[in-house]
This record gives C-alpha cells, sequence and structure tokens, in this order.
C-alpha cells in the first residue's frame, strides 16, 4: 500500500519544499567568475520556452544572462525564468535513490532502487497481466525522454497504459485541431501576432501564464490591430484591450457561435473560401442560426453589442488571429470550445496566412513536443495513430519487433487513476507529473495512489505524489540533459546540458535505459546518450505528420530552431502550416466540426450557486514541485487566495483578507479571500499550484472531455462563506503542514 | 549609452514583477532589487507601473546630498550614493520628485538605481529592460523607438513651477511634450 511512511510534516522537515534565495555560495562573491561558462539553453518551464543562458561554474548553475540573439523572445524572460536557475544546487535536490521503510525514507545503491522497481514491477505483471501497470510521463520532459518512456512502456513493459501530463493540460485543443486540420500544431509562427489586425484571446490569462506573448499583442497594437479578450476575469492584458467579453464559465462554445451567427448573418463570411477548401460548413451554419445576440447574451453574460462588435471587428478583418489556452480548453466541451473558435476562423478564410488563424498557447515546456512522439496512449512516433495498421508496422520496423507484438491503445491519464481504484491497476512507473496537486478531486487521486501495490517514481525533488512510492529514483533537471523540445510556436528547440546531475542522481534517460535493461529488453535500447535516441527518433517520426527527419542537433543550433514538418535535411522547415491551403485529411480538406452547447459535468443549484475556476498565477509553475522551492517567486505570491467580486464578497460580510470557506461536492477549501472588481460577480477563483489543504483541485470534479479525456478544471459548481477558523494561516513554506492525510 | 536611451510605458506593464525579479540579479547589487514597481488600487483595477531612475539632467538627489555622495557621469547615468560618503540621512529619499531612491538601513546607505551601470557601459541593456516581457521597460536606440512605438517619448516633467528633464523618457499619446504633475500647469491665470 503506497501510503506516505510518516506523517507529511516530517517529510517536508526532511524533504522540503525549503526556501532558496541566493545562488551557490550566497551573494558574496557571486559575480562573474573568471572560469565561468555560459550555456545556451531555454527555461525549463512554459511552452513559451524562452531562449536564456545559463552561468555555469565548477557544475553548478550560479545565475544567468539573457539570449538576446534568441529570435522568440530577444532576452526577455518573466520572473520564473529570472529565477529558474535557483533550482540548481537546493537543499531539497535528490542526490540518491530512496527506499520506502516503515520510518521514512532511506538512501539506497541504484541497485537496489534499480532492481528492486524492474523486479516489483515484473512480479505484478506476471501475476496479474501486463497491463496491470501503467506509466505516467511528463511534457516537461525533453522529446527524447518522451519518446524512450512511450517505447519503454510499449516494448520493456508491454503495457497499453502509458499517459502524460499533457492530457490535462490542453488535450482538447490537440484533438480539435487534429479534427479540423488532420494535423496537431500551431498553423502560425508567433511573429505573425504583430502583423494581425484583429487578435482574439480566449480563455487565456496572459499576463500571467505567458508573459511573452504579452509584447506581440502590444505590438500587434502598436501596428494599428485591436484586441478583443474573452475571459471570466478581466486579467492584465486587459488594460489594453480594445474589447472586453466577461464569458460566463463554460460557455464558450455559446459565445463563438453567437459570434459567427452575427459574421454569417451580416455576410462576413468567406464563401470562396468555405467552398473551395472545406467541408461541414452546412450544418454548423445551421446550428448557429439559433444563436442570436440576444439568446447568446442571456447564455453567456456578454452583452449582445460586445457580441456584435466582436463579430464584426474579427468578420471584416483580412487578418484575424484566435489564440486559446486553459481557459477554454478545461470542460468537458474543451473541444467543443476550440471546435466553435477553429470554425470562426475557416468560416472567414482566417488560416494559412500571415497575421491570420486560430493558435492555441502551448502550456508546458515541451507541451508540443511531448505530444508528438508516442507518450500517449493512442500514439506512435511522428504524431501516428497508434492503431494505424501502416504506423504500427513502420513503427515496428524501426525498432524491429513485429507490429502485432505492439500493445493497442491504453487509457488516458485519468483514467489511469480510475483503473487503479478499480484494482485492475496495480503498479505504476511515474516521472514528471505530480497528480496529487494537477489532477482535479485530489481525495480520490490520494486514495488512489494508497491502494497502489508498487509505485515508483523518477524525480529529482520529493514531489507530494513521491510521498507516496516505494522507490524514489533521483532523477535529473532539465539543465542536467540534452535533448530538444518543440515549443508552442512549432519550433523544434535544443535545449543544452549546462551540468552532470549533483551527488548520485542519474540522467532520466540512463534511469529509464537502465530499467529496460533489468526487464531483458536491453537489446532495444542501445543509447549511450540522448543523441543516440534523437537519431532514432528522427527515423521514427519519417513520414509522419511530425516528421523530424530533417532536423539535427546541429541545424537547430545553426537555423535558431525548425519548425517541424522538416522532412528532408535540406527542407527549410515550415513555420507556417496550409500556406498552400491543402490540408492533412485524406481528402485534403479543412473540416468544419459541429460544436453544440452542451451542459458541463457539475451543473449550479440552490445549494451550490456560484461558478468556481482555477488558473495560474506569473510567479508559480504548474504544481509548483519546482517554484515552490524558489524563495523570491514564494515570496511573490506566497499561498492561495479566493477571488471575489465585491457585490458577491458583501453578500457574505466577507471582505479582503478575510478568510473563505469555497466548497464543492467534493470539498472545502479555506484561504484568504481577494475582493477585486476584475471579476464575474457569479465567479470564485483560486490558483491551483498548492498541495494539501490548499489545494484548488480538493474542489475540481472529474468529468472528462469525450473524446480528449481533458478534466473540467474551469467550471465546477460551488458555494462559499466566511470562515470560521479564528486566527491566520501558516506563512510561507509551511503550507503543506496543514496537509491531510 | 552606446547610441541607447531608456524608455517607460507604464501603460503596457502587467504587473509580472520580471523586473522587480531580474533588478536583484544586476552585478553592482545583487540579491537587492532597486527598482520600484506599483500597483494601483488592486481591488479596482490590474494597473500597475515600474518605476527606475529618471536620471534628471540637475538631479535633486544630489543637490540636496549634504555629504556629495550622489554624482552624475559625463554618460548622464545618476549613480547610486558612494558608500564611503553617504551618511543615510535620507535627504535624497525624501527630494527625489520621482520617489526613487531607496534607503538600505541595515547598510547605512542610499541605494538606487543606476541603470545597471555594469552592464549598460559596456553595451549590454540593463537587466530590467532586457527581461520585461511587456517592453514597458525598454532600452534601444532612439530610431527603433521610433520605429516601433506610435505615442510620444516625453522627458520633461511639469511640477508646478518646477521643470525637470530627465535622461530617461515616458510614453505619453500623441500631442503632449511634458508630463504635467501639478494640476497648477492646466490652470489660467491672469498675466502678472
Amino acid at each position: 500500500m503506497a501510503r506516505p511512511p510518516v506523517p507529511v510534516e516530517e517529510l517536508i522537515r526532511n524533504f522540503g519544499p525549503t526556501l532558496k534565495y541566493m545562488p551557490p555560495g550566497g551573494w558574496v562573491n557571486s559575480g562573474s567568475h573568471a572560469n565561468e561558462t555560459l550555456v545556451k539553453t531555454h527555461c525549463c518551464f512554459c511552452g513559451q520556452q524562452c531562449g536564456i543562458q545559463l552561468r555555469v561554474h565548477e557544475n553548478q548553475v550560479v545565475g544567468f544572462e539573457p539570449w538576446d540573439e534568441f529570435p522568440f523572445n530577444r532576452g526577455m524572460l518573466c520572473p520564473k525564468g529570472v529565477k529558474r536557475y535557483l533550482q540548481g544546487s537546493h537543499p531539497d535536490r535528490l542526490l540518491d535513490p530512496l527506499v520506502r521503510t516503515d520510518s521514512g525514507f532511506r538512501k539506497a545503491s541504484w541497485e537496489e532502487a534499480l532492481s528492486t522497481t524492474a523486479d516489483r514491477l515484473s512480479s505484478i505483471q506476471r501475476q496479474h497481466g501486463k497491463d496491470a501497470v501503467a506509466v505516467l510521463g511528463g511534457a516537461s520532459l525533453i522529446s527524447e525522454k518522451s519518446y524512450l518512456l512511450g517505447k519503454f512502456a510499449r516494448l520493456a513493459l508491454g503495457t497499453r497504459h502509458i499517459d502524460y501530463n499533457g492530457r490535462l493540460c490542453m488535450v482538447s485543443a490537440g484533438t480539435a485541431y487534429k479534427l479540423a486540420f488532420g494535423v496537431d500544431r500551431n498553423p502560425n509562427p508567433w511573429s505573425d501576432i504583430p502583423e494581425a489586425e484583429v487578435v482574439l484571446v480566449a480563455g487565456s490569462n496572459i499576463a500571467a501564464c505567458f508573459p511573452i506573448t504579452t509584447d506581440y499583442l502590444w505590438r500587434m497594437r502598436d501596428n494599428g490591430g485591436k484586441l478583443i479578450v474573452v475571459d471570466p476575469r478581466r486579467t492584465p492584458i486587459c488594460r489594453k484591450a480594445d474589447l472586453y467579453l466577461p464569458v460566463k464559465p463554460g460557455m464558450d462554445t455559446a459565445l463563438f457561435s453567437g459570434i459567427l451567427h452575427v459574421v454569417l448573418r451580416d455576410g462576413l463570411h468567406d464563401r470562396e473560401f468555405i467552398d473551395k477548401y472545406t467541408t461541414g460548413f452546412d450544418a454548423v451554419e445551421e446550428y448557429v442560426r439559433h444563436w442570436d445576440p440576444s439568446r447568446t447574451a442571456a447564455a453567456t453574460g456578454v452583452k449582445p453589442e460586445s457580441i456584435e462588435k466582436a463579430a464584426h471587428w474579427f468578420g471584416a478583418s483580412r487578418r484575424a488571429m484566435a489564440l486559446h489556452a486553459r481557459g477554454v480548453e478545461h470542460h468537458s466541451h474543451g473541444v467543443e470550445n476550440v471546435s466553435s473558435i477553429i470554425n470562426l476562423c475557416l468560416a472567414t478564410g482566417n488560416v494559412g496566412r500571415l497575421g491570420s488563424g486560430p493558435n492555441m498557447i502551448t502550456g508546458q515546456g515541451n507541451g508540443q513536443g511531448g505530444r508528438e512522439h508516442g507518450q500517449k496512449c493512442d500514439q506512435l512516433p511522428g504524431q501516428r495513430h497508434l492503431e494505424d495498421p501502416e504506423a504500427r508496422s513502420y513503427v515496428g520496423g524501426v525498432w524491429g519487433v513485429p507490429p502485432e507484438s505492439l500493445p493497442h491503445t491504453g487509457y488516458t491519464a485519468m483514467e489511469i487513476f480510475e483503473a487503479i481504484h478499480r484494482g485492475e491497476i496495480k503498479g505504476l512507473l511515474s516521472i514528471c507529473f505530480n497528480p496529487l496537486v494537477s489532477l482535479p478531486d485530489a481525495g480520490y487521486i490520494r486514495e488512489a495512489l494508497n491502494k497502489l501495490e508498487f509505485f515508483g517514481i523518477i524525480d529529482f525533488f520529493l514531489s507530494e505524489t513521491a510521498h507516496h512510492a516505494d522507490v524514489v529514483l533521483a532523477g535529473s533537471l532539465q539543465e542536467e540533459e540534452e535533448g530538444v523540445v518543440c515549443s508552442g510556436e512549432g519550433r523544434v528547440i535544443k535545449i543544452n546540458k549546462a551540468i552532470d546531475p549533483p551527488g548520485n542522481a542519474r540522467a532520466d534517460s540512463a534511469i529509464i535505459v537502465d530499467l529496460a535493461q533489468r526487464l531483458g529488453k536491453g537489446e532495444y535500447f542501445p543509447f549511450p546518450s540522448t543523441r543516440e535516441i534523437f537519431d532514432e527518433m528522427r527515423v521514427a517520426s519519417k513520414g509522419g505528420i511530425a516528421d523530424y527527419y530533417g532536423i539535427t542537433w546541429e541545424r537547430i543550433e545553426k537555423e535558431m530552431g525548425l519548425f517541424w514538418p522538416v522532412p528532408s535535411l535540406d527542407h527549410p522547415g515550415t513555420p507556417r502550416l496550409f500556406e498552400d491551403r491543402v490540408f492533412k485529411h485524406a481528402d485534403g480538406k479543412a473540416h468544419f466540426v459541429m460544436a453544440e452547447v452542451r451542459p458541463g459535468g457539475d451543473p449550479l443549484d440552490d445549494e451550490f450557486p456560484l461558478h468556481f475556476t482555477t488558473g495560474r498565477v506569473v510567479s508559480q509553475f504548474l504544481s509548483g514541485t519546482q517554484t515552490r522551492r524558489i524563495g523570491p517567486l514564494v515570496d511573490q505570491r506566497p499561498e492561495p487566495f479566493a477571488e471575489l467580486h465585491p457585490d458577491l464578497a458583501a453578500k457574505y460580510g466577507i471582505e479582503s483578507g478575510d478568510l473563505v470557506t469555497v466548497s464543492t461536492r467534493r470539498g472545502s477549501v479555506t484561504v484568504p479571500a481577494q475582493v477585486v472588481k476584475t471579476i464575474r460577480p457569479d465567479t470564485v477563483f483560486i490558483p491551483y499550484h498548492w498541495p494539501g489543504k490548499k489545494s484548488a483541485n480538493l474542489l475540481t470534479r472529474r468529468t472528462l472531455d469525450p473524446r480528449s479525456k481533458i478534466p473540467e478544471y474551469k467550471s465546477s459548481a460551488c458555494r462559499i462563506e466566511k470562515a470560521k477558523l479564528a486566527g491566520g494561516l501558516k506563512p510561507n513554506g509551511e503550507l503543506n503542514v496543514l496537509e491531510a492525510r | 549609452m552606446h547610441g541607447y536611451e531608456f524608455y517607460v510605458d507604464p501603460s503596457r506593464c502587467i504587473g509580472c514583477q520580471s523586473c522587480v525579479n531580474a533588478c536583484a540579479e544586476c552585478g553592482t547589487h545583487r540579491g537587492i532589487s532597486l527598482i520600484h514597481l506599483d500597483f494601483f488600487e488592486p481591488t479596482q483595477t490590474m494597473g500597475s507601473a515600474p518605476m527606475v531612475c529618471m536620471h534628471c539632467e540637475e538631479p535633486t538627489c544630489a543637490e540636496v546630498c549634504p555629504a556629495d555622495a550622489i554624482k552624475k557621469g559625463e554618460d548622464g547615468v545618476v549613480r547610486s550614493a558612494l558608500k564611503p560618503r553617504c551618511i543615510a540621512c535620507s535627504n535624497c529619499v525624501l527630494a527625489c520628485p520621482f520617489g526613487v531612491p531607496k534607503m538600505q538601513s541595515s547598510q547605512e546607505l542610499m541605494m538606487k538605481c543606476d541603470m545597471c551601470y555594469d552592464r549598460t557601459s559596456v553595451g549590454l541593456r540593463p537587466m530590467c529592460a532586457t527581461v520585461c516581457p511587456s517592453q514597458a521597460l525598454m532600452y534601444v536606440h532612439p530610431d527603433e523607438a521610433a520605429r516601433l512605438r506610435r505615442d510620444v517619448p516625453v522627458n520633461t516633467f511639469r511640477f508646478g513651477n518646477e521643470e525637470v528633464k530627465t535622461k530617461v523618457f515616458v510614453y505619453l499619446p500623441e500631442g503632449d511634450d511634458a508630463l504635467d504633475v501639478d494640476v497648477q500647469n492646466d490652470i489660467w491665470s491672469p498675466e502678472e
């Protein structure tokens, strides 16, 4: 039973989070060292993948220097990028493998940790079948590692069940793009944004989550373009928005149907484009006919005149872009929400041109690349489908195994936890994933972890999820291995190794290869380093949708990245997709996909009359495994808070700073109230980066989008009350002390 | 320096605090952030604005310093207080029209933005203006600034009858040639 061996307070005392403020050796003598080197690489956090130079001295990262020449960010960085170097030489860093005992975790040798892991996983598989073991990966891993992990699950373990945390990031967007265009990648490079005449941003707090994109938006406005923002909260980019649409959580499809209604009613659509290059328009046209501005306004809470204005601006423009992120994607109808945005772009002919097209803002560092090469439960390298006989035969050939030996489609991330609950999956190997903080219904996830017969985890810090592990394999930080990622733009870039893993920690890829050998499948993993993995991945992706064959590490560095597909070594890459109006479906057309308004999984009623939604703050990244250990970032936002509108707060006698208890049908969370006029009065917002009793995901529901299996984080039903707690909560760094067992 | 000028456009600020964090990474005062970032009425608006030292042509901070600890270079950059001279009297803190100098009581020393002198003097951009994701802080050649922005860079500020000219520019909407801080500047009164 994979329960934490000792009280969480004790684990926190031993493994953090500890706040680190200073570079190794302190501020004194922290200036430039004589034999210091600068390593050009990219930030370890979000999908913007800003170029950065790490200052390296004696195998330690001691600071950073902006990298002015990298074209995407030209030196710009958000606060997370500025302070990311502080994750190096961190007191919480795992320097040895750990094995759980009755009295906590003890250091173990690699021999013991790896053989225990291999033996326990094999024994579960012998007793209960191959599929009784699952593998979880993550989209912060370089593509070489995610490729390796997919191959490891299918060949070394032979399980169907491998999935990754991109499943809870933006998989609904990927699904919608595949349905519409036959390919899951942004159609436009970011350099298109300043060239657009209108940019509609839907469900993206760009200032907090993708700060660098702000500069692209402001330059678009400097060039005379208009900015439309769709969000239940007036986020900082609204200060320069030309139009703000305060949509009710969960009603995005209704809003975009209403906007398309006006476009079609007023003849602003591109009939020629629709006829020549698309299919499926008629059904969508018929559906949106019912969404006139007054009905749309009633459903969404957006003024009819704003709906008309958005439609007129977007429809009349020849260069309109729609950017969207988790706000529209984290819904049980996430695919519909994104499809409704794509439909608007297709109807107005806005795709495949400069400054024109729908685009998703990728969340995780390798959010794009991590979903291209076989880490997903239904996928083979090159964005090939696992059930496509040709794909099985090609990849089987590259791997030297008969296609019929490849496992079939397995469960998605959330479904894996449901299967653990049912007792169907009994063993788990996880890397780069902190589901106890990041998956919905945290209480349910905790119960699932407790039920595992064996839980092995590869990580560099002891995350909250790792508290439940039987064996912790001390892995590597991003700056400790060399490889590629694909940024949100679709640009494949190079992560350079700055230092060796400290202590007895090992490179993630070496750990996985070693495990494969111990599972008796070493012959399929002849990888002394990530370079050999990349070379095999290039071949495995060849001829696929995400074709990396023409990409080499050397070309990436010389050409400041390459946009896939790059089918041959002399191919220049493809910054903008669909310029030839040929889409990746068999019929070569773009497909309108019907997007009907459906209710979410957690409807409001008298008992739970308010919308609850989650999101991020600028100083923290995702589940906080890294950023909750970086002092200056923690100080910027030490703890979560509940945003309430003054009208709502007044109704409950709540003032800013008061503790407020937010409850849903799953549980309750008590945090300080932040009373602001920038949120809809029917909506409560809590950022989700924190664990334990302050985890926003104690409140969210496990409703999945039927096609993409993304959970519904952005719309739940809640109620609030002024908390009965007398005192304040513990300050910085002691957040986990309140952890529920 | 090296042909570059510093431009501030508060309307672009998203309050992310990249500048605050990066300021503390400047080599001359690593660990201490000197830039100011103000959130206006956080309950009412998402607006925020950064404030660097404006590097006045005739720096009030230097004029009021009884210890002659604040020097302006020929490059127009007003340096932070000289450690051997500063007596931590806070005159400069009180006198600066922009509220820039900060008293570091633990060190008994006034410290303020010196436009990352270690960087700008060798042709690098200051930390804050390099990392700023919204380019509310921008350090470029004036031709580049003119190409990039529609608004007008202004470096004249009128505090009532007191006019202050600065090295750093602030963006104002087209048509304004100076920033009038005091309502007096807009009041008509008969010639005396």
